[in-house]
């Protein structure tokens, strides 16, 4: 089937298989930000957005996004250098993998929590979003940094 | 110290951090043959034939390879160094399956639907055999897992394939029977851990392809690309010159890619077909069919006087080796030798261990490699030794913990040159309010808060085995190239080895370059495993930067001209003659270099160690129990190693705080459940739990380092340590807060309950 969509702010069309997941899509398409660790939306790792909403490409079919405008961390890049200064800074990147999901939720948990997030709800929006290497306790220094430049204080739980 | 002891931001974190394509799946050439795997629903099973008529009529295959295709000399996939200690027990496609997800046939065509097409149309005829499941059962059972007469021990180990058994040893240090007779009070109990997984966020991948030589190149996510290389040439039976190992960037290994689990299978591919070959594992399959932790049963003794002085320690260990020995003969031995040294005032000591076989998913290396198993079971009695002996846990420890200066009788007569365990124990206390919280209270809500402790040792590299080696370049204006055997595999060892360079060449760390690791150029590391890296090739690159400084006077007294090597002095910038003041900078040096020049100005050195310096560690816990439905809340846990000289701190931290969560889902969340016919049920992150953010309270690091005389600037291990102490910890608080022992992990709910229960109706 063909479909028409906006990835990465660029209008272009494509030619799939009516059952083509998002993220094989993704990656055919030189999107390789877009990682596969688990099959079962259980790790967060292939975290993308439709129309600005984080959603896991490996349960959406690419026919969805006919229409629709598709973000991976390629169309984010001036953001994710940001937010990196803060990550390197803690040595929280470790191998890296789980990083461009975890950096896409985390733009857009910028945008959609309050000014005044406590550590509960930031744990709650990125609980999808496992990681091996770090214990996630260095992700919470990264994130009170990075909030605070954002002019949002965390509060204490 | 400019460079050494400093937070220095990875070098690689800008690409990871914003996406860049660096690991093997993005690198896959996009014409690669798709690899994938059928394999045995069956535990234990013969082949007897394979019908792959209707499956390579799909469009699109263009290889469907079985047994017959496969070479027939058996070998190892544990990434160790040669002669391996794990008896050569495999084929690539054996007739002969001995565990569910044992291969049977190899599939490659030119996408994956045509290939998962392929894979559901091969028959495959079984003839079904029962499996021996239960490993406690393994020996001299009438059902012998590795039947066949051409298994291989490269090494003696004790091993005897026709009784199941892959290893074994027994040592005594004093008089143990006698110690015990003569012990005021004894404990005598049996722990059971079981085969977690490493669950990096990679999954295993490679891919292999041939080069305009003929060379078969592969690329891998591997810990061990030089291992990999002789591993791969042995099992398809070519030179060892005709295989090349190339190392991107590694999404975790944390041992598991201390195992060639599949670079095998697309290089049979290659070699076959002539054609590149792509092969990605599943999470089900890095779940199911790879290399976790040995699953354990460990019968600890310890006899101690009334005064509480730990007077003899008894460790019997049996292994669960699954379906092939990988890393159990080596695993096993850390189970005693790295858990009584920890109490090193023993009169006695005794170490028995037996690995067997079994028809279950073969196990490997995982972070602490048999340290974690045997510290869980002798950190568990020592705190039941402690109520015993009705004194409290921490002035148990102070009267009989290992210090500095120490020879340890368990630990292969090494002398603890640098001990700061003391610190660690007393500091950790502070931070975990241990006054406070220990033993138990009743909080408002009903539930019970309660504290536990434990301690912790490692190795640094495994003596007198490891090599390691670096090459350091000088190159146009003076930058250096430092090239590494050892593999960064998101630990940040291409970084950390750069400050170690850096502080030795007195330049910034930019101005090093590190490069790793590609099998052909790369200087021999045995990989990054055991501890290993800061401290061995730490060394090696230290000693590399004493050479090349050598070199460089010696071509900056040729610039200068009437004046000896040893008559100038270098300062990083500058190489300079101490009596003129006259000098070369070292930009003029590099660009010398490359004009004219017969002086190489690279250097290269090798280190081994004749010893492996342990780094030790507390953890203490403070958890919440709810008495009404056994749920453990993991309130506070802080944590203080001594891994020598800290080089990057942040790091260091980081690998501390990860380390410990993986220990924590050890304890409470990763439960490995297996159905009666061998099948894993916990396939798949929904089942087998690894942390999430939300499991995880906060956690309290910090450092108290000692200096070890014979590591870079001081430097131990701190990699595997860290996931030492969280079993027996929260066991202890889990004990404390219900007066209930558990000694089994995972410590979940439902047995903590049924726990309670018990002891109500008792």
């Amino acid at each position: 089937m063909k479909i028409e969509y906006w990835l990465n702010g660029r209008k272009e069309q494509a030619e799939i298989d009516a059952g083509l997941m998002l993220l094989d899509f993704l990656r055919d398409h030189g999107c390789y930000s877009v990682k596969c660790g688990c099959e079962t939306t259980a790790c967060g790792l292939c975290t993308v957005w439709l129309n600005e909403k984080p959603v896991l490409s490996c349960a959406v079919l690419a026919a969805r996004i006919d229409g629709q405008h598709v973000t991976t961390l390629e169309g984010l890049q001036d953001e994710a250098k940001e937010f990196a200064q803060y990550m390197a800074s803690e040595g929280s990147d470790q191998c890296g993998y789980c990083n461009p999901g975890f950096v896409m939720n985390v733009l857009s948990m910028v945008r959609e929590l309050s000014d005044t997030p406590t550590e509960a709800e930031i744990k709650e929006y990125l609980a999808g979003n496992l990681c091996r290497c770090t214990g996630y306790v260095s992700h919470m220094r990264v994130l009170r940094r990075y909030l605070a430049a954002k002019g949002k204080e965390v509060q204490d739980a | 110290m400019k460079s050494v002891n400093q937070a220095v931001m990875k070098k690689d974190a800008l690409p990871l951090i914003t996406g860049k394509p660096v690991y093997t799946g993005d690198l896959a050439p996009k014409d690669c043959l798709i690899v994938k795997a059928l394999r045995s629903p069956h535990a234990r099973a013969i082949v007897r034939s394979v019908n792959k008529t209707a499956a390579l009529k799909v469009p699109g295959i263009e290889c469907i390879l079985t047994a017959e295709d496969a070479p027939k000399k058996r070998f190892t996939i544990a990434g160790q160094t040669y002669p391996e200690l794990s008896p050569y027990d495999r084929l690539i496609l054996d007739k002969q399956i001995r565990f569910v997800g044992d291969p049977v046939a190899l599939v490659a065509g030119k996408d994956a639907a045509c290939v998962d097409k392929a894979l559901r149309m091969i028959k495959v005829d079984y003839e079904v055999q029962e499996p021996l499941l239960d490993f406690r059962q393994a020996v001299d059972n009438p059902i012998v897992v590795h039947p066949e007469d051409d298994w291989n021990p490269m090494v003696p180990v004790g091993g005897d394939n026709k009784r199941n058994i892959i290893a074994q040893d027994k040592e005594d240090w004093g008089d143990v029977d006698g110690t015990f007779a003569d012990s005021d009070v004894i404990v005598d109990h049996v722990y059971h851990t079981k085969q977690a997984q490493q669950s990096m966020m990679e999954p295993f991948q490679a891919f292999t392809e041939l080069d305009p030589y003929g060379r078969l190149v592969i690329v891998s996510s591997t810990q061990i690309p030089f291992h990999v290389r002789r591993i791969v040439a042995t099992a398809l039976e070519i030179p060892k010159s005709r295989v090349r190992v190339i190392k991107p960037r590694i999404g975790g290994g944390f041992g598991a890619k201390q195992t060639a689990v599949m670079e095998c299978y697309p290089a049979l591919v290659t070699m076959v077909t002539g054609k590149r070959a792509y092969m990605l594992y599943t999470r089900e399959e890095s779940q199911t069919v790879s290399s976790p932790r040995h699953e354990a049963e460990i019968h600890v003794r310890i006899g101690a006087s009334k005064e509480g002085h730990i007077r003899v320690i008894s460790v019997e260990a049996l292994w669960n080796g699954g379906a092939y020995s990988d890393h159990s003969p080596t695993t096993v031995t850390l189970a005693g030798h790295k858990s009584i040294p920890v109490y090193n005032h023993t009169e006695a000591f005794r170490f028995n261990y037996t690995a067997v076989y079994s028809n279950t998913i073969a196990a490997g290396a995982y972070r602490g490699y048999g340290a974690t198993q045997g510290l869980f079971a002798v950190e568990s009695a020592v705190n039941e030794l402690a109520e015993k002996l009705g004194i409290d846990p921490v002035t148990l420890r102070l009267k009989n913990i290992v210090h500095e200066g120490d020879v340890m009788p368990a630990y292969f007569n090494e002398t603890a040159r640098s001990c700061n365990l003391e610190a660690c124990l007393m500091r950790t206390l502070e931070l975990i309010d241990w006054k406070h919280n220990y033993p138990r209270r009743v909080l408002p809500n009903g539930k019970i808060r309660a504290a536990g402790l434990a301690l912790a040792m490692q190795g640094s590299a495994i003596s007198n085995v490891d090599v390691a080696s670096a090459t350091i370049k000088v190159n146009d204006d003076g930058f250096y190239t430092l090239d590494i055997g050892a593999t960064d595999m998101g630990t940040g060892c291409d970084t950390i080895l750069a400050q170690i360079a850096a502080e030795a060449l007195e330049c910034p760390v930019d101005e090093v370059v590190t490069h790793g690791v590609d099998t052909d150029t790369s200087p021999y590391d045995s990989g990054s495993y055991a501890s290993s890296t800061t401290y061995l090739t730490g060394m090696a690159v230290y000693k590399t930067c004493q050479t090349l400084i050598e070199k460089m006077k010696e071509k900056a007294a040729r610039m200068l001209g009437d004046v000896k090597a040893e008559d100038l002095d270098f300062t990083g910038d500058a190489i300079i003659d101490r009596a003129t003041g006259r000098q070369v900078t070292r930009k003029e040096l590099g660009n010398a270099a490359m004009i004219t020049n017969d002086i190489a100005l690279e250097a290269t050195e090798t280190h081994f160690s004749p010893v492996s310096p342990p780094p030790y560690m507390a953890g203490a816990a403070v958890v919440d129990v709810d008495p009404g439905t056994g749920e453990i809340t993991l309130v506070d846990y802080a944590a203080v190693v001594d891994c020598g000289t800290v080089i990057n701190p942040a790091l260091a931290r980081v690998q501390a705080e990860g380390g410990l969560v993986q220990g924590i889902g050890m304890t409470l969340t990763e439960d490995v459940i297996m159905d009666k016919r061998g099948r894993l049920q916990t396939n798949s992150f929904m089942q087998y739990r690894i942390p999430t953010r939300q499991d995880v309270c906060d956690i309290k690091v910090e450092f108290a380092p000692s200096y070890e005389p014979t590591g870079p600037y001081g430097a131990k291990s701190i990699g595997e340590i860290v996931i030492n102490t969280p079993g027996p910890a929260i066991a202890e608080a889990v004990h404390q807060a219900t007066g209930v022992y558990f000694r089994e992990l995972p410590i979940t709910a439902e047995k903590v309950y049924k726990g309670l229960k018990a002891k109500k109706e008792e």
